[in-house]
């Protein structure tokens, strides 16, 4: 008659449901819930394999000049003609004509027969033409579209200074492009209003000296021969370096500024801040009247100030000032930070329990209160990065950044922006890596500051 | 409160002596010569030059010196060594307001936009709008301000073409339409902080209990947005404004270059460049003397406007 | 101060920048509106050095004579002038008037030189005054200045004693150093002197109206002015101060300046907008300087004969600065200066070495030999981009072809100042800009007591010939001694020429009679007009 019987005791009342989780483990949990975080992530591990094995992978010299591919936009491997050593272009003057004209004409007739001199080449295109009755001299220009008036002539390459005169060569820039070469004859100051047209394509060539010295040929290429030149597959610079050399090097020098110089300031201020903190009282508040100071200093000013008065040796890259530059300005905001956090938690429970269980002070330090302020350090950390680039990409826009040849992602921003019109690469190959590595930082930040915040975890 | 902000205007005279000697010491410690030019001069004309600037006298006199002169009521600078007949106070009284407008402006345009987007976006969290203005943000977050100031020039440019009229000039000042675009352009990166502080903020407020009670005592919803939501969101977006004027005003070097404004940004950069030890010491004591100002006033204020904050 | 500041902020700001917007040029006024690279640093005529403030005065200022626009001397507040070996006369206008219209006397050039050679003004171009009588020894501070070599004879007549027989005395009086400054202004003024549009008093052909620093400096034309019915334009308005070449194009394309500069950066844009684009030879020469002090390596003369095979200027002219204008660097001498009777270049025509990579390798390792090891040159820049693009042609060039290491030393103006007069580099990228009209701007550069031979070199026979040249008015005894000097240069690889600087400008269509000149203010609007 008995109602009830007891429950079998195999059921299990208090089983965990979860498994025990850490701090660490949680928050890592939560960060990987965050898709945006974890590409973020993602990207920040591709561009540290880009910059520390990318050399590696694509093996160019990032200081090599290759002065027949000046600012190339990135292109599959050109094709050039091998031609023989330049040879020095002797000046036209013909004796049977009159190198200043007797009398000054109002106007005088465009020059005839305008003509190429030799192939026209990469190397160099050479123009004659008929003397002009009147002329004292004639003024050259080039156009890369066909004139459409005589305000439209192009560049002004130079000019000669006799009416019998009668050549040029242009050397300038050339580009395996077509030409409008224009002649304009003068009075030997001033410009006669007529002009006639020439229309030129140069042939890419280097000469066969060069591309043996390139290691592009073998020593029984001839002139007259195609090869193809170096590949550059992000283009190159205003110098002809390899575009993809560059930026793994620059990346280097922005990603070891943007690095180190927050991990060295964000120690120094956990060791300042966490002292500060932690013994309190007239130490405490002497320590953080000297952070106050510093932080008062205008930080871009006192940067400037300091990268210089550290000064930059021959052939030093100017890194080391900058880092310790940046070291020096920044480091109180996070020993503010350290400090308050250690204020907040020294006086928590659990600090307390384990001060009472016997716990020595580098015991509390380092177990307890520490780990405890990891998750706002890391958050600033991961902020300070984009700061620490900006800051870098700043001094090379003044001029004060770093030395030549190395180059950085700030420096080679600010060589693009001045081309970005005409050479838009060289702005927008470091613009993206410097815009994703900043942002891939951020999103990282926002995933930790959600991930580690307390309050969001009690809400799951 | 009186007795807060005395000694915190203490606190913040001594401050100004710290900056003063740091740069002093640091401006020292720059290799190179102040005197020096491009045409070399002879013994005799530098021994007067030195004179003239009181170089020839030891360095710790000359701090001396250099203290002494900038003490109130009337701190006195100097004479810049570039332009041989312009003192350090008229070049700081010349230009500082110019930089200092072009500050406000872009402070004012950074606020409005940062709280109106974020607001924006914690509205349409995960929705179009909020993908769309967050993306912005990251843009002027993640470029460098030279090329924002170059992009910026070059579409004023495109659209006068366009338009065939000048209507927004290109570089320049006088004219509020000469500040549009650079303050503009250098309140940028602030407003894209600002945004998204703006929008985490709004989210945090959006579970608080008040925000619930006013929902359960039926306003209407534009009314708790704007009475309780927005209200309290903009606390912490006001806290950081501070240190934002600072780096605002110092960091408009960028923008007055390429917008040929005649600030004081450049006369530092060019003092630095120039080794023009008066203008280096007037411009980094008067900005850091500025900031410390800024950072009292808003302190004091914020007490004023926050009843939580008890000042002691 | 700070508090009035605060009161004064919005007031300043608004009521002094209000006249911006006008176009770039105004035919019925005759107005023009152009840009400035930086503020002029300084408009006393008596201390002014850099090419900014120089234009400036050129145009509000008037000398004894000036330069025409084909670059030959022509009467300026002096009607006629009488030269020979040991003194000069000058007889001055009498309707040449200062711009409150006092008239300009004898008085106020003899101020204004004495004043100059002060030591106490310490002016860094003084030395173009020495050759006054006794005027280096004032300078020094040997003399009063009451001993220099110049007298008024009556208010309309000034008369010069030379120091010694000069042949281009004449060129020099168009300098600025050698303006009028008057003395009861100059000392009403005090150290405000030139610091403010009414801080200056004005002889030339324009008056500075307005002068906004670092924002505006406008000039109108003074009605006191001698000449006045050969100027044209009444205004002249610079309403942009920046360095920024980008932001002078653009502004150029949206119609607010008529005349602007361009660069190997923004030229393309400006070809792009289909922009007549014109060039200019600034007379301007820049080289490689190479360190002479003994324990250098760059002493050694094979290591200089070595990079001298190698660097061809052809290749840096056409290949890295790819702008036009410039010239590949031949000598010293540029290719302006005058001869005898034709330009020097035609008649002493300049060695050149060929580009010849054994040559140079043969060299190198002689040097080797001598030097045992040859250790990293330091090559010294200033911080501005073309020199730090330049630096690294450089040193890549003589990496690759060389094996040459060569380590870039950059350092901002006053730190390159100071390491190049204490003799801290191997290398150092240096320019050389005309002051005067005569081979002897250039030819006593590396002469041994020349403060500005950085590198220290010393050989007595340039010495000698700088001397015979200085010495002699007759130009074939000059010219033979500085052909004999362009040899010296050569064969001793003092120097490494780089490139004649040439510049390229865009100028408003409408905008006509600019002369662009090689010595004084360039470019110059003095006689432009603004067509229909």
């Amino acid at each position: 008659m008995i109602d009830f019987s007891p429950a079998e005791k195999s059921v299990a009342i208090e089983q965990i449901t979860r498994p025990s989780l850490s701090y660490w483990q949680d928050a890592w949990q939560r960060l990987k819930k965050n898709t945006r975080a974890i590409i973020s992530l993602y990207i920040i591990v591709f561009i540290a394999f880009f910059t520390l094995f990318g050399p590696f992978l694509w093996q160019v010299d990032p200081a090599l000049q290759d002065l027949n591919q000046v600012s190339q936009a990135p292109a599959l491997p050109k094709q050039a003609l091998l031609s023989a050593a330049y040879i020095q272009w002797q000046r036209i003057v013909i004796q049977d004509f009159p190198a200043e004209p007797d009398s000054y004409r109002d106007q005088v007739y465009a020059p005839k027969s305008l003509r190429l001199i030799n192939m026209a080449t990469t190397q160099g295109v050479r123009l004659s033409w008929n003397p002009v009755v009147g002329a004292g001299g004639y003024n050259i220009y080039r156009n890369e579209r066909y004139p459409e008036g005589f305000n439209d002539l192009g560049l002004p390459l130079g000019s000669t200074y006799a009416g019998n005169e009668i050549g040029y060569e242009d050397r300038l820039g050339l580009e395996p492009l077509t030409y409008y070469y224009s002649v304009v004859p003068t009075d030997g100051f001033d410009e006669y209003e007529v002009y006639s047209v020439l229309t030129v394509t140069p042939q890419l060539t280097i000469t066969v000296d060069e591309a043996k010295a390139r290691n592009l040929v073998s020593d029984t290429a001839r002139p007259g021969d195609v090869i193809s030149l170096e590949f550059h597959p992000l283009g190159t610079d205003y110098l002809g370096r390899d575009m993809l050399a560059r930026l793994m090097e620059g990346a280097r020098v922005s990603l070891f500024i943007g690095i180190f110089a927050p991990l060295f300031f964000v120690l120094f201020g956990i060791a300042y801040g966490g002292f500060a903190g932690y013994f309190g009282g007239r130490l405490d508040a002497v320590l953080m009247r000297f952070a106050d100071f510093v932080v008062a200093l205008p930080f871009l000013l006192f940067m400037i100030l300091f990268k210089i008065a550290f000064g930059v040796g021959p052939g030093e890259s100017g890194i080391i000032p900058m880092l310790i530059a940046l070291v020096l300005l920044s480091w109180p905001a996070t020993a503010r930070l350290v400090r308050g956090q250690v204020l907040q938690i020294r006086e928590q429970g659990y600090i307390e329990a384990a001060r009472l269980l016997g716990g020595r002070d580098h015991y509390l330090i380092f177990r307890h209160i520490i780990p405890n302020t990891m998750g706002v350090i890391l958050v600033t950390l991961t902020f300070a990065v984009p700061a620490a680039i900006f800051t870098e990409a700043f001094l090379s826009f003044i001029g004060m950044g770093v030395v030549p040849p190395t180059p950085s992602w700030g420096s080679m921003c600010n060589e693009g922006v001045k081309t970005m019109l005409s050479h838009p690469h060289e702005l927008i190959f470091p613009a993206l890596l410097i815009s994703i590595t900043v942002l891939a930082f951020n999103l990282l930040g926002d995933g930790f500051t959600e991930a580690l915040d307390s309050r969001l975890r009690s809400r799951e | 409160m009186l007795i807060y902000t005395l000694k915190r205007l203490v606190a913040g005279v001594i401050t100004v002596w710290f900056i003063a000697t740091a740069t002093f010491i640091a401006m020292h410690q720059v290799p190179g010569d102040p005197l020096m030019n491009d045409k070399a001069v002879s013994d005799v004309i530098r021994q007067n030059l030195e004179q003239r600037y009181g170089l020839d006298k030891p360095v710790s006199q000359q701090y001396l010196i250099f203290l002494s002169n900038m003490l109130p009521p009337d701190p006195d600078f100097g004479i810049s060594f570039t332009q041989q007949n312009r003192r350090v106070n008229d070049i700081i009284k010349d230009h500082f307001p110019v930089s200092a407008i072009l500050g406000l402006l872009a402070i004012t345009f950074a606020t409005l936009g940062g709280i109106l987007f974020g607001a924006l976006t914690a509205i349409y969290r995960n929705r179009l709008p909020d993908f769309i203005i967050m993306f912005l943000v990251i843009l002027g977050i993640s470029v460098p301000s030279f090329v924002f100031a170059a992009l910026g020039q070059l579409l004023l440019v495109n659209v006068n073409a366009l338009i065939g009229y000048s209507f927004i000039p290109v570089a320049g000042w006088g004219t509020l339409m000469h500040m549009l675009m650079p303050s503009l352009v250098l309140g940028l990166g602030t407003m894209a902080l600002l945004t998204r502080l703006m929008r985490s903020s709004m989210l945090e407020v959006v579970n608080e209990d008040y925000i619930k009670t006013a929902r359960a005592k039926g306003l209407s919803p534009i009314r708790i947005f704007l009475k309780h939501q927005l209200r309290n969101a903009i606390l912490p977006v006001i806290t950081i404004l501070g240190p934002q004027i600072a780096a605002i005003t110092t960091g408009g070097f960028v923008v007055e270059f390429v917008f040929a404004i005649p600030g004081l940004g450049r006369y530092f950069i060019q003092a630095v460049q120039q080794l023009d030890y008066t203008v280096i010491m007037g411009t980094t004591v008067f900005y850091g003397a500025f900031l410390v100002l800024m950072v009292i006033t808003v302190d004091v204020l914020y007490g004023f406007i926050d009843p939580r904050v008890r000042l002691k | 101060m700070r508090l009035i500041l605060a009161a004064q902020l919005l007031s300043v700001t608004f009521c002094c920048y209000g006249q911006v917007a006008a176009t770039s040029v105004d035919y019925a006024t005759q107005t023009i509106t152009h840009a400035l690279t930086e503020e002029p640093p300084q408009l006393n005529s008596m201390k002014a050095t850099d090419q900014v403030s120089v234009e400036i005065l050129g145009h509000v200022m008037e000398g004894l004579v000036r330069y025409d626009r084909r670059g030959n001397i022509t009467p300026g507040v002096a009607e006629r002038w009488e030269v020979t070996d040991s003194s000069a006369t000058f007889w001055l206008r009498r309707n040449a008037k200062w711009s409150d219209g006092k008239p300009v006397t004898a008085h106020d050039f003899i101020f204004a030189w004495q004043n100059a050679l002060d030591p106490k003004t310490a002016s860094e171009y003084a030395f173009i005054l020495y050759a006054l009588k006794n005027a280096e020894a004032i300078n020094q501070g040997e003399l009063p200045t009451s001993a220099l070599g110049v007298t008024a004879s009556d208010d309309y007549t000034l008369i010069v004693t030379l120091e010694r027989p000069i042949g281009y005395f004449i060129k020099l009086t168009a300098f600025t150093t050698y303006y009028p400054v008057r003395r009861d202004f100059y000392e009403s003024r005090g150290t405000r002197y030139a610091a403010d549009a009414k801080e200056l008093i004005y002889n030339g052909a324009f008056t500075i109206s307005e002068w906004v620093h670092s924002a505006s400096l406008n000039m109108a034309k003074n009605p006191h002015y001698w000449d006045k019915n050969s100027i044209t334009l009444n205004a002249i308005n610079i309403d942009y101060i920046t360095a920024d070449s980008r932001a002078h194009l653009n502004l150029f394309i949206d119609g607010k300046i008529a005349h602007t500069g361009l660069d190997g950066e923004t030229y393309k844009d400006a070809l792009t907008q289909k922009l007549r684009i014109n060039s200019f030879s600034t007379g301007s020469i820049f080289f490689l300087e190479y360190n002479h002090r003994p324990g250098r390596a760059t002493s050694n003369i094979n290591i200089r004969k070595a990079i001298q095979h190698v660097f061809d200027p052809a290749e840096m002219v056409n290949r890295v600065l790819a702008t036009p204008g410039n010239l590949p660097g031949k000598s010293l001498f540029p290719v302006w200066v005058k001869g005898v009777s034709v330009r020097f270049r035609d008649e002493y025509p300049p060695p050149t070495a060929t580009i010849d990579l054994n040559k140079a390798k043969q060299y190198l390792s002689d040097a080797r030999a001598e030097l045992k090891d040859i250790p990293p040159l330091v090559l010294l820049v200033s911080d501005s981009p073309i020199a730090s693009k330049q630096a690294e042609y450089v040193q890549g060039l003589l990496l690759s072809k060389l094996g040459l290491k060569i380590v870039v030393d950059k350092q901002t103006f006053k730190q390159r100042l100071a390491k190049m007069s204490s003799g801290d580099f191997d290398i150092v990228g240096a320019g050389w800009g005309p002051d005067f009209d005569d081979v002897m701007t250039f030819g006593d550069l590396f002469a041994s007591w020349n403060l500005n031979n950085r590198g220290r070199y010393t050989n007595p026979e340039y010495d000698r010939l700088v001397r015979v040249a200085m010495d002699s008015t007759v130009p074939k005894v000059r010219m033979d001694a500085m052909g004999e000097l362009q040899q010296i240069l050569f064969d001793d690889a003092v120097l490494l020429p780089q490139y004649e600087q040439g510049i390229i400008y865009l100028q408003h269509p409408k905008l006509k009679g600019v002369t662009r000149r090689v010595f004084g203010p360039d470019p110059d609007f003095t006689y432009a007009r603004v067509v229909k």
